[in-house]
């Protein structure tokens, strides 16, 4: 097994790399930045791939199932006697699956980001802030401890927000990095309270802990279940609390609206960000305390429903949009849909694991055909400079490498054998059928709408058009991209990773997860059913080639179908409007209706009363101080008054 | 009957009381007042003068705190009449309802 | 050995250097080194402090001294140290030596301007390391007049009104508090029927509850104004805004914490069951502050008033954790005091830098900042994350602690009240982020700005020193804790022996 020193080494690298580009880096060396960025993330990808073969293959597995392991814990902040936040480091089967995938995502679009980002003026800073993301992503998933998991969660919202906003000189950019924040943010809040209340109740913020006791028959447990609130136990309260963050930063369904704007950021940053690692950590939150959902049904239940309705209400929206990084926005939406309900599905050991497995599968297949795809529609843009379909069409002689990947990810995603996503999709309708027969329903019907969403995109960007629009792009931008004057593809820093995020597309869907991953740690018996995936198999082939009647060539059919129908259309494409409802609650309720009141209460009210205080006191001053007149013949006429008074006084009634 | 009595000396010192009074709060000219405040002085001395001759003929404090009041009342005259000057200097004035300007 | 004494010696002493200097570089410098004397001072107080703790000392109070003042009324001189005023001085000598170094090109009267600063900084030390309620009222005063001579004769806007306000509503203040300790004072029997304003002395004699209902108001509401409790906030928002920097920095990094310092050491200590008794009215009043400040900075469009009214708000996290009466939350209030007058001195110090470049702290005319000045925004943004509570910075730590603390007290009330407080880090990140987002991003609204010069010198290691104070907190904050909450614990004890565990 690895020392100690070195699996701390794995989020120090990224960290030491942001250090010193950020304070010496980006003054002194900047064009060497990159290189020092890829670097410590090779290293931290190295030592990941070196604590995974040993934890899985080694030392992992006692008896028959594999281990948490605590190699480290600092005590960081003591509440109370019990209750600390400890600072550690904990191994187990899903923590070193995401050491994996967050390593291996980050040094592809570290690799990638070598070419795709050339020649920008903050090249150093994307770099020193890609350093900072990926420590704070690594230092979430190797939490040991709730507070710590919630500590990491707020960094990574922060670094996704100086990401998102790099370009920050774009209004646009600005606006989404701060809604990207804010919404993530709003959900912390109950993330916040949901660890508040679970803290309270087991007497503690360590997560071993913390499960033993809200799983055993412990007393803990039974004053967390007796103790209610408005019908529902705290138990429900505090894990589905905990699930509200989980889905702020998962984007699931309603507060999934900042992650299509978050599309602002530079393409290899929504590959790593917004594709495969941090809009997965609320997947993993709710994996960490799988266990103690499982005592709590309802709460599964939210993640199921909450999970599937995500999933297919962006899989409907990604069938109309333009911006092609936005239609792979909401499909990455739709696939961790996928991954909750599938979690929602399951319940904590043996069997009934299923689900559980299956969505780390997916988490882990995911990660490489989604980045795949991002990293590809990178390539498409930095050939394009644009974003929207519209601008695209028949790329595929031009750039041969970009499409033979983007259509392996493509395949991938869409659920056909015997690509990576295949092998996942299927074990998560497996658990759905034998869960509830309404999920299953709906899952599969998303299925087949990914397929044709992401062939539509794909014969959008690669055939759809007769000619490549080469000269007119050409035309629009000059010189500018002269150096991409006579072939489509980037430098090869770019089509490397592309290769092996395709290759791995293909591969890692072989990997044996049941063995691997699974709710209790034990080996999990699967069969594969040949007969069950001839149904979303077919359907998915049905979706694709939809796709391939509408928009191989340029024709009319979809745009007739659009105006068929007409109200579905336009709810899928204005985003079922749910973005308008946020800004009509904040800017038309919450401004006018709780913010300008306060203001103007405590410039008017409060504060009135405190002039209103000094005004009477001048009043009151002005009024006595005419008594002081300045006349010497008043104050003596005053003067006489009063002895004449004091003697009327003395003689007449003081005797 | 036709003795002068100690009721003669305090009606006398009366008078001269309220004249004073009457002269200080009314006249406006800086002069007169202070002329006033003299008549208001001397008529305590009369009082002093004659409460001291009828009540206690064997003793002299009465006529010890004339001479102190003559005594202080003429450095007082001093002093308010340098001020007096010097308002009139600042002020070209002698009027008492042109210096208020002290007030509050 | 240490020598309490010293610590208002120096600053004693640089003042009147400071008045036979003849030019302002002369004067700066003497400020600066006996800033950095002082700091350096507390810093050895810290450790000495560390140390003899760890040795296991446990005496309540090191460092004590005493001298006779007025015997006939029991008056004292009497200081000594705990954790929570070792903390507080440290936060003491970190914000006067930047706000001296923020403060280097002040040319209008320097001789004066130094001379208050180094004054107002004598009142606070006094008034931390007071172990004499009379004493300490003493410095309090100190602390407060010369406020008003640096807004009016310095600052900017409508300086005056702000000045007078300012100076009015801390006097009346101060006013009330004199009152209480007088009360206190007549309430006291040392025995042979003499009173006593002997702090330690009052805890171990037990207070009639009638009287305490009584004074404990008193007191905390006029220890209340000095931390901007709502209602009694009015004239932060106006004073910070129309002070000069190092004044703003002073007034909401060290003065809003005599109020807290005072609320916990005197009036919750010397009164534990008047302090649960009222506890509930001291939550609602912090709630509002919290919720309500927070909103109101939300309308706000200078970027002074969006600090000030958001002080407001994190000095409600000051009562809010005084209130709830547990050990944890408690140790939050005294974290968030010193976290708080760290980042509050560290955003005023950024939004002063601006202010001095582009001549307006209009939020609508600023735009695009980070290109032009980049090290002044970047500071600018990591004193708005820590604002709003960023992990590995020390408002997270002090906000945390509040909260599980205030977890704690289990009655339904309290709780709705700490979900209400937790909601409003989501208000504060709208507001930082629209403020920061508004003026340090989006295209440069004038291209003058570009024609900026970054940060001097001075301005870097101003910010630099706050920063890296912000960061330790931020990233061990384990030292921070151990340090003061032996201390809580001790007065926690106190309420508990007489009102029972809540």
């Amino acid at each position: 097994m690895l020392g100690t020193s070195l699996i701390i080494l794995i989020p120090f690298l990224p960290i030491i790399s942001f250090l010193l580009i950020s304070l010496v880096g980006r003054k002194n060396f900047p064009s060497f930045c990159g290189v020092l960025g890829t670097l410590s993330v090779l290293g931290s990808f190295v030592l990941s791939a070196t604590v995974a073969y040993d934890y899985f293959f080694v030392v992992g597995k006692v008896g028959d199932a594999y281990q948490q392991m605590v190699p480290l814990k600092i005590n960081w902040l003591q509440f109370a006697p019990n209750v600390s936040i400890d600072l550690g480091i904990m191994l187990d089967p899903i923590s070193v699956m995401m050491l994996v995938v967050v390593t291996l995502v980050s040094l592809m679009v570290h690799f990638y980001s070598l070419g795709y980002m050339k020649g920008e003026e903050r090249y150093a800073t994307f770099y020193s802030y890609l350093g900072l993301f990926t420590f704070s992503m690594l230092g979430l998933v190797l939490s040991s401890n709730i507070f710590q998991i919630y500590m990491f969660w707020e960094l990574v919202g922060v670094s996704s927000y100086l990401l998102i906003g790099y370009y920050f000189e774009k209004p646009s950019a600005v606006s989404a990095a701060k809604k990207a924040f804010i919404v993530t943010r709003f959900a912390d809040l109950g993330f916040l309270i949901g660890i508040l209340i679970l803290s309270y109740y087991s007497g503690t913020l360590d997560f071993q802990t913390m499960i033993q006791r809200l799983t055993m028959q412990t007393n803990e447990l039974h004053t967390i279940t007796a103790a209610s609130f408005m019908g529902a136990s705290a138990l429900a309260w505090g894990l589905v609390l905990v699930f509200i963050g989980g889905a702020g930063k998962s984007a699931m369904f309603p507060l999934h609206i900042w992650l299509p704007d978050a599309m602002e950021g530079p393409t290899p940053v929504s590959a790593l960000i917004h594709a495969a690692t941090m809009v997965v950590a609320g997947v993993f939150l709710v994996a960490r305390l799988f266990p103690v959902f499982s005592g709590c049904p309802a709460a599964l239940d939210i993640v199921m429903w909450v999970g599937v309705s995500s999933s297919l209400i962006a899989a409907i929206i990604a069938c109309t949009q333009t911006d092609i990084k936005r239609v792979l926005a909401y499909s990455t939406m739709s696939q961790i849909g996928y991954m909750m309900f599938s979690l929602g599905t399951a319940r904590y050991g043996g069997e009934n694991g299923l689900g559980y497995m299956a969505s780390m599968f997916h988490l882990f297949t995911h990660a490489m055909f989604k980045a795949l795809l991002f990293l590809g529609a990178g390539s498409v843009i930095h050939y394009v400079h644009s974003n929207e379909m519209k601008d695209m069409g028949g790329l595929r002689k031009l750039m041969p490498v970009t499409h033979f990947t983007f259509l392996i990810a493509c395949l991938a995603i869409a659920g056909i054998p015997p690509f990576a996503g295949f092998f996942s999709k299927e074990e998560i309708l497996q658990s759905a059928y034998h869960a509830n027969k309404v999920i299953f329903g709906l899952a599969i019907l998303t299925a087949a709408i990914t397929a044709f969403y992401m062939f539509r995109l794909y014969f959008n960007i690669f055939w759809n058009k007769p000619l490549p629009h080469k000269e007119s792009a050409h035309d629009a931008h000059g010189a500018a991209d002269a150096h991409d004057a006579h072939h489509g593809e980037g430098p090869a820093t770019m089509l490397i990773p592309l290769v092996i995020l395709g290759l791995l597309s293909v591969a890692v869907g072989f990997i044996p997860f049941n063995r691997l991953v699974t709710s209790d740690g034990k080996a999990l018996a699967t069969e594969f059913h040949m007969t069950f995936s001839i149904a979303p198999v077919l359907l998915a082939t049905l979706g694709i080639f939809i796709a391939l009647a509408f928009y191989k060539k340029e024709s009319a059919v979809p745009q007739k179908m659009a105006d068929s129908l007409s109200a579905l259309y336009r709810g899928s494409y204005n985003k079922f409007y749910i973005d308008e409802i946020y800004l009509f609650v904040t800017k038309k309720i919450l401004f006018p209706f709780v913010g300008r009141p306060a203001a103007w209460f405590d410039r008017n009210v409060v504060d009135g009363f405190m002039n209103m205080l000094a005004s009477v006191t001048a009043h009151i001053s002005a009024l006595i101080k005419g008594l002081q007149s300045g006349k010497v013949q008043q104050y003596a006429a005053y003067f006489f008054a009063g002895a004449v008074g004091f003697v009327l006084i003395f003689i007449y009634w003081w005797t | 009957m036709n003795d002068i009595g100690l009721f003669h000396f305090l009606f006398i010192s009366c008078a001269l009381f309220f004249i004073g009074v009457f002269g200080f709060l009314t006249r406006r000219n800086l002069i007169t007042m202070l002329m006033s405040v003299e008549l208001i002085l001397n008529s305590v001395n009369i009082n002093l003068v004659a409460f001291n001759k009828f009540l206690f003929p064997d003793k002299l404090d009465g006529l010890f705190f004339t001479l102190f009041i003559i005594t202080i009342a003429a450095a007082e005259a001093a002093v308010a009449i340098a001020i007096i000057i010097n308002l009139y200097r600042n002020y070209k004035s002698i009027d008492v309802e042109q210096t208020d300007t002290m007030k509050y | 050995m240490i020598n309490l004494s010293i610590l208002l010696l120096i600053p004693l002493a640089t003042a009147l250097l400071v008045l036979i200097c003849s030019t302002a570089a002369q004067i700066r410098m003497v400020a600066l080194l006996g800033s950095v004397a002082q700091l350096g001072y507390s810093s050895l107080i810290m450790l000495d402090y560390m140390s003899q703790r760890a040795a296991g000392n446990k005496a309540q109070m090191l460092y004590e001294s005493r001298h006779s003042w007025f015997s006939s009324l029991n008056i004292e001189y009497y200081v000594g140290a705990d954790g929570i005023s070792v903390a507080m001085i440290m936060l003491t000598a970190v914000v006067v030596m930047t706000g001296i170094l923020i403060s280097w090109n002040v040319e209008k009267m320097a001789k004066e301007f130094f001379f208050l600063i180094v004054l107002l900084s004598l009142g606070a030390y006094g008034f931390f390391i007071s172990l004499d309620l009379f004493t300490m009222f003493f410095f309090l005063e100190v602390a407060v007049i010369p406020k008003f001579l640096l807004i009016g004769i310095w600052g900017s806007g409508k300086k005056e009104y702000s000045a007078m306000k300012l100076a009015l509503m801390l006097m009346g203040g101060s006013a009330l508090v004199l009152i209480g300790f007088l009360f206190l004072y007549f309430n006291t029997n040392t025995g042979s029927g003499a009173h006593t304003f002997d702090l330690l002395k009052i805890v171990q004699m037990h207070i009639p509850v009638a009287a305490q209902q009584f004074i404990f108001p008193l007191m905390f509401v006029g220890f209340g104004v000095f931390t901007a409790m709502f209602p009694f906030h009015t004239w932060a928002p106006d004073g910070h805004s129309s002070a000069p920097t190092a004044a703003s920095m002073f007034l909401a990094g060290i003065s809003m914490k005599l109020g807290g310092y005072g609320c916990l050491r005197v009036a919750a200590y010397l009164m534990p069951e008047a302090a649960h008794q009222y506890s509930w009215v001291i939550i609602l009043l912090s709630t509002i502050a919290i919720i309500y400040g927070a909103f109101a900075t939300l309308m706000q469009t200078d970027l002074k008033y969006i600090n000030a009214y958001s002080s407001v708000s994190h000095c409600g996290f000051v009562i809010f954790g005084i209130g709830m009466l547990t050990k944890t939350a408690i140790t939050g209030a005294v974290l968030q005091m010193v976290s708080h007058g760290l980042m509050t001195a560290l955003f005023f110090a950024a939004i002063g830098m601006i202010y001095e470049r582009t001549h307006t702290r209009q939020v609508a005319q600023l735009g695009g900042l980070l290109k032009a000045i980049p090290f002044i925004i970047t500071v600018f943004v990591i004193a708005g994350l820590c604002s709003l509570g960023l992990p590995g910075l020390s408002g997270f730590v002090a906000e945390m602690t509040v909260f599980v603390g205030a977890w704690q007290h289990p009655d339904t009330f309290y709780r709705t009240a700490t979900v209400l407080a937790c909601a409003s880090i989501v208000v504060t990140a709208v507001y930082i982020l629209r403020a920061v987002g508004a003026s340090g991003m989006g295209p440069v609204k004038n291209d003058e700005f570009l024609k900026f010069s970054d940060a001097s010198w001075n301005e870097k290691l101003a910010s630099v020193a706050l920063l890296i104070c912000i960061l330790a907190i931020g990233i061990a904050p384990f030292w921070l804790n151990n340090l003061v909450s032996p201390d809580t614990q001790l007065i926690m004890d106190n309420i508990t022996r007489v009102v029972g565990v809540n």
